[in-house]
């Protein structure tokens, strides 16, 4: 229709996916020119004798697929509520708790059955708990950080609980097809699922008003509600769509490992689940959000950590460089630097023109 | 007569992307006036105060104040009072979590310590002084506005202060408080302060300045002696040549009169907010609700569109028993509703104006049936030719036009859901003139072409003009109805006021 | 009448309101532990002990709570101690070859290591407070993330300087556990042996450190700013308060208290490791929170960030002694005492303004 007046409007829209998109593009180009052939990715077969890609691009990733899918369900939360929830890892581990106790509950047999319950039982729960939190906010006005700070301090010993005090372990080839490949793909199935959820959200947002509800909701709740939206229910809701999101992740990270350990599953995730939607460009105060922003940004830290892996430093050692470029990162996106920048590109092209403007005279 | 004066003001000038907020405007305060500075929303009132107060820069002009010999440059509202220039804003800029004696001493004592006892003893004789009902040790969060809005002044008034700046200050005050602060306001000007007065109101400006300089779009029309100014003079100079436009509008006023089939009706409705009241509108009637602030007048439209969680009554809409708690009931039932606080309850600033267009009409439709891109788009292009709304593209954000251009951004939200009753609570406030007459040819319009629509303004010139049946409202309760011959701006004065008229 | 009688009683302010709920609270609570368990809970050592194990705790409260009050939040300062105990013990125990090389330089005796210590326990909360604060109050970035930044910055930090969990030397720590005997607060063991009850000298700069922000908080103008910037960052800007010198204060100030928590913390455990003061910085949240804080800024108290931290490490006694040893039942009932508190806040201030209206 009018092509000129959409593309200006376009560009500008995408400009909050710059600072991830230059993250990744700095790694790939530090790591290309560190070693050539990083990111080459090979077919190998594994125990099972089924062929399976390998590779740092595969690792990066396949190891980020967790942190992705609860990065998808934080945007919502961040967006409607202005706040983040901090107790994504230990709902993960409710869930995962939960799913190993239903396919505890088969007596050894597993059959794809119990699985499916067993993933529709942690789904119900973790959607309970998600809405505990956000029936806290919603309702209660609580902050999202304040209200999800009772999760996280109980929330992974009400997991152990779950388990009555154990560590149990399950294998099974579905958990395992789960956490690693199915037989015949040689695609890593949590990059699957993260694909399957990265769908069901995209369908969720063509055919339903959900992102324009959680947005009007975000930056102006009273004008919201005056609209006729229901702004309790679209924060509860936000909550309990990250509830599934948790019970996805605990999903994952069990059958990865084929045990629960309420301590250390998805430990930390929560921190750089909030750090992947603000280093989207997503503002952490909540309104407008960008969901693919937090999906680069969570491969964006998927990928510092691989690099940084490769470069053989420690594993504990990561957090701090990590947070050097964290640093870096926002620093580069943060209001006062922008408005700096701002100012010193306008003062150079004043003065082109005053030159142009003599050279002219 | 040179020493007299406090303050000048020369050729002060202010660009804002696109406007030009100011243009040229001279100002002069003398010690121990009161000086009202009027002008239409929109003049440049509040631009010139905070030019004067150091939070926007000037772009051009001098400003001079007694005692210093050079003209002056003030960065910062402290730099500001450091030349004795103190401001008491009509949104309240006090911390609500402190008390009431540390609000008024906050940022402006010496040394490193808090003297508790000394700051409250002080501010304890300066309440008691000024007759202010508040304690030191009260939260302020626990004081009326009314109470918040006298602390305000109270700790501009104990700096130093040469010249003290009043920006709305009576708005949220009731006569009682408003005739306090004026005997305050005259004591002041007694110990030789220059008062600059910035209201609304004609009446106080009278009651208690001594001159007044009037501001049309961001220029100077004049200075001049409250005696030799004739209230209908200076409503003149405030709005200047729209007047024609204006009288062009009057001519339509019978509009709708005559039809009286009823579109909706009201028994007893209440809300949390709002007393029970009776209430009905007629198919193609434009009637308002009138009183002063306060009055109830927003409470009870909240009340019908289910803005406030409704406690009781019974509602008809086409007579047909309706049930109306929430606002998206009213909206099923054909109601819009346009809120009086835009910013708000109206717009949704970093949502594109697309947006803010076709959200209303998205929530009607449902969550399960999206409006497609290019449906919205060919909705926002259809209102935005319709309206004159001016607007870089549908994909710009609300926030960043201008007052009358959200506010047409907002009535094209609600035209677009194509309701049978529309309530426009304050269309007009805070936007420029050309804008208000507009919106209310336009509502003339809709009214003619069936719509039914509830009006309300706090200028009753407007809503004499628009409506052809008024209800008025005093103490949150219905105290008269006005129509036909009735609608005289000295009647409905009257009846706002008590006692007179044919009411009670 | 009931507006004159509501006139003439003096007005309580939000912060002293829920501060009286939580030291009611705590009494309540104490009392009823000392009622039904009796036992531990009668002998002052119970009390002592919650003090010498949450000494640290109390302190990075305090500066936590310095920043809420702003309406800000610091979530490095459980990294920042940890870092700081371990550098303090490598410090103390020899294994930083550049303090022995200072040391030896400068002649000293072994004592001057304590010195050197806290020193650099000083110099290390400082530049994290420092750092973190002209991030977040002069480039105006989200605290929560530099802060986080800065956690993962400590947190890798310890085990780049260190792999390996360190011990401190048993001379020294000999000195720096010195505990103080209240023979006079003493309580018979099994055997009816008076034993004296014995506080740490880090309970001791934890209440001074109390005592101080309280004074700051209270009579300081900087302290009244905090104040001032979280009830209204725009208003008190309009009422002359330097709005970023304060929000910097505020972040350096719970740097430098988390270099002192961790120092105090190095006192306590004589020992440096990655899993330090794991989850401190929650805790410390939860105890402003306990304690009347609020984290949307602008009311709190550190008298009240006090006991928020003794009537969470009550709960936690109250938990083991009633019997419940699962080792799950400890979080869940600070995690239930915690809801609990939030919600009586809620409702208490969501009352509070109704009736205002």
């Amino acid at each position: 229709m009018n092509n000129r007046k959409r593309k200006a409007g376009g560009l500008s829209k995408y400009s909050q996916l710059l600072v991830p998109l230059i993250a990744i593009l700095v790694l790939v180009i530090f790591n290309l020119i560190r070693d050539p052939g990083f990111f080459s990715v090979g077919l190998t077969t594994n125990n099972n004798g089924d062929p399976v890609l390998q590779g740092n691009l595969i690792s990066i990733l396949n190891g980020a697929s967790e942190l992705v899918i609860l990065s998808m369900g934080m945007t919502l939360v961040t967006a409607a509520c202005g706040g983040q929830d901090i107790s994504v890892g230990a709902l993960a581990a409710i869930a995962g708790s939960v799913f190993v106790k239903v396919l505890k509950s088969g007596g050894g047999s597993i059959s794809p059955l119990l699985v499916l319950g067993g993933f529709l039982m942690c789904c119900a729960v973790a959607m309970v708990f998600g809405a505990f939190n956000g029936s806290l906010v919603a309702f209660f006005n609580i902050q999202p950080m304040i209200a999800t700070l009772i999760l996280f301090t109980c929330g992974r010993s009400i997991a152990y609980w779950i388990n009555g005090g154990a560590t149990p372990t399950v294998s099974s080839p579905i958990i395992n097809a789960v956490g690693s490949f199915i037989p015949g793909i040689p695609i890593p199935t949590p990059i699957l699922i993260v694909l399957l959820m990265g769908g069901l959200f995209a369908l969720l947002f063509r055919f339903t008003t959900l992102g324009l509800y959680i947005q009007a909701v975000g930056i102006n709740q009273s004008a919201a509600r005056l609209n006729g939206i229901n702004a309790v229910g679209i924060k509860l809701l936000s909550f309990v769509i990250l509830g599934v999101c948790c019970a996805v992740a605990g999903m994952i990270g069990v059958s990865r490992l084929g045990l629960i350990n309420h301590e250390t599953l998805l430990i930390n995730i929560e921190m750089d689940a909030i750090l992947a939607v603000a280093i989207g460009g997503n503002n952490l105060g909540g309104g407008k959000f960008k969901m693919i922003g937090s999906v680069l940004g969570a491969y964006a830290i998927q990928a510092l950590t691989i690099t940084l892996y490769a470069m053989k430093v420690p594993s504990t050692d990561v957090k701090a460089y990590k947070a050097v470029v964290i640093v870096l990162l926002v620093v580069m996106g943060s209001p006062v630097v922008k408005e700096a920048a701002d100012r010193f590109t306008k003062r150079i092209r004043a003065a082109r023109r005053s030159d142009t403007g003599k050279e002219a005279a | 007569m040179k020493e007299d004066i406090v303050l000048t003001m020369r050729g002060i000038c202010k660009v804002f992307p696109g406007v030009m907020a100011l243009n040229g405007v001279d100002f002069t305060l003398r010690k121990g006036e009161i000086h009202a500075l009027m002008g239409e929303n929109g003049a440049g009132k509040s631009t010139l105060i905070k030019v004067l107060t150091g939070v926007y820069p000037k772009d051009a002009g001098e400003i001079r104040v007694d005692g210093v010999d050079e003209a002056i440059t003030i960065r910062s509202p402290q730099e500001a009072q450091s030349y004795g220039i103190s401001t008491v804003y009509q949104e309240i800029s006090l911390c609500p979590n402190l008390t009431v004696a540390e609000n008024m001493f906050i940022g402006r004592t010496r040394g490193g310590t808090v003297n508790w006892k000394a700051m409250e003893k002080r501010a304890g004789e300066l309440l008691d002084s000024l007759g202010i009902p508040a304690r030191p040790r009260q939260q302020l969060s626990n004081c009326s506005l009314a109470v918040q809005q006298m602390v305000a002044i109270a700790r501009a008034v104990d700096t130093e202060c040469k010249v003290l700046i009043l920006d709305e200050p009576t708005s949220s005050l009731d006569d009682k408080e408003v005739e306090m602060l004026f005997r305050l306001m005259r004591d002041l000007k007694a110990r030789g302060v220059g008062i600059i007065f910035v209201t609304h109101f004609l009446e106080q400006v009278y009651e208690v300045s001594d001159r007044i300089t009037v501001l049309r779009n961001g220029e100077l029309v004049g200075e001049y002696e409250v005696e030799k100014l004739p209230q209908v003079q200076l409503v003149a100079m405030m709005i200047g040549r729209e007047l024609e436009n204006l009288s062009v509008i009057r001519k339509e006023n019978p509009a709708g009169a005559a039809k009286k089939e009823v579109r909706y009706e009201a028994r007893q409705l209440s809300s949390t907010e709002s007393r029970p009241f009776d209430f009905y509108i007629g198919k193609g009637e434009v009637n308002g609700f009138t009183g002063l602030l306060g009055s109830g007048r927003s409470e009870s439209v909240r009340a019908i569109f289910g803005a406030d969680p409704v406690t009781g009554g019974e509602v008809k809409m086409e007579g047909k028993k309706a049930r109306i708690t929430k606002p998206l009931d009213a909206m099923k039932n054909g109601i819009g509703y346009l809120p009086e606080d835009r910013k708000r309850d109206g717009i949704i600033a970093d949502l594109s104006v697309r947006d803010n267009i076709i959200l209303a009409l998205q929530v009607l439709r449902g969550m399960g049936h999206p409006i497609s891109r290019a449906k919205a788009e060919a909705f926002a292009d259809e209102y935005i030719k319709a309206l004159g709304i001016k607007t870089a593209s549908t994909d710009t954000p609300i926030g960043s036009l201008s007052g009358g251009n959200q506010q047409k951004v907002i009535l094209a939200r609600w035209l677009l859901t194509h309701p049978k009753y529309l309530i426009l609570d304050e269309p007009t406030r805070g936007i420029d003139v050309g804008t208000k007459t507009e919106i209310q040819k336009l509502v003339l319009k809709l009214a003619e072409e069936g719509m039914s629509v509830t009006f309300i303004s706090s200028e009753i010139e407007e809503m004499l003009r628009t409506c052809s049946r008024l209800i008025v409202m005093r103490d949150r309760n219905i105290v008269g109805e006005l129509t036909g011959d009735e609608l005289t701006q000295s009647h409905v004065m009257h009846t706002i006021a008590g006692g007179g008229g044919d009411s009670e | 009448m009931e507006e004159k009688g509501k006139l003439r009683r003096e007005p309580i302010t939000d912060t002293q309101l829920l501060m009286t709920i939580t030291v009611c609270i705590f009494v309540g609570m104490y009392i009823l532990a000392i009622l039904i368990w009796g036992g531990g809970f009668k002998k002052p050592q119970m009390l002592f002990d919650m003090l010498n194990d949450n000494a640290y705790l109390i302190i990075i409260s305090c500066g936590l709570t310095i920043v809420m009050i702003t309406g800000s939040i610091d979530i490095s300062v459980g990294g920042v101690t940890a870092l700081v105990a371990m550098v303090g013990v490598m410090i103390l125990n020899g294994n930083l070859t550049l303090f022995n090389g200072l040391i030896a330089a400068l002649g000293l005796g072994e004592g001057a290591r304590i010195a050197f210590a806290l020193l650099m326990s000083l110099l290390i909360g400082l530049a994290f407070g420092l750092v973190q604060g002209y991030l977040i109050a002069h480039l105006e970035i989200q605290p929560f993330i530099i802060t986080l930044a800065g956690m993962f910055f400590a947190r890798g930090m310890i085990t780049i300087i260190s792999v390996d969990p360190q011990k401190g030397p048993q001379d020294l720590m000999d000195i720096l556990q010195k505990r103080i005997e209240m023979a006079w607060l003493g309580s018979p063991n099994k055997k009816g042996v008076m034993i004296p009850a014995r506080m740490e000298i880090g309970v001791v700069i934890a209440l001074v450190i109390v005592v101080l922000v309280y004074l700051l908080l209270r009579r300081t103008k900087l302290g009244r700013s905090f104040y001032a910037v979280g009830g209204n960052r725009q208003s008190a800007l309009m009422l002359g308060v330097n709005v970023r010198q304060s929000r910097f204060m505020a972040h350096l100030l719970c740097g430098l208290l988390s270099g002192i928590a961790g120092f105090v913390f190095m006192m306590h455990t004589g020992a440096g490791n990655a899993t330090n003061a794991t989850a401190a910085e929650m805790n410390a949240i939860a105890s402003s929170i306990i304690g009347g804080t609020l984290l949307t800024g602008g009311v709190g108290n550190v008298i009240g960030t006090f006991f928020g931290v003794l009537t969470l490490s009550t709960i936690k006694s109250i938990v083991t002694t009633s019997g419940l040893r699962d080792p799950w039942w400890q979080s869940i009932t600070t995690g239930a005492m915690l809801c609990f508190f939030i919600l009586l806040q809620s409702v208490v201030l969501m009352r509070k303004n109704k009736r205002k209206k």
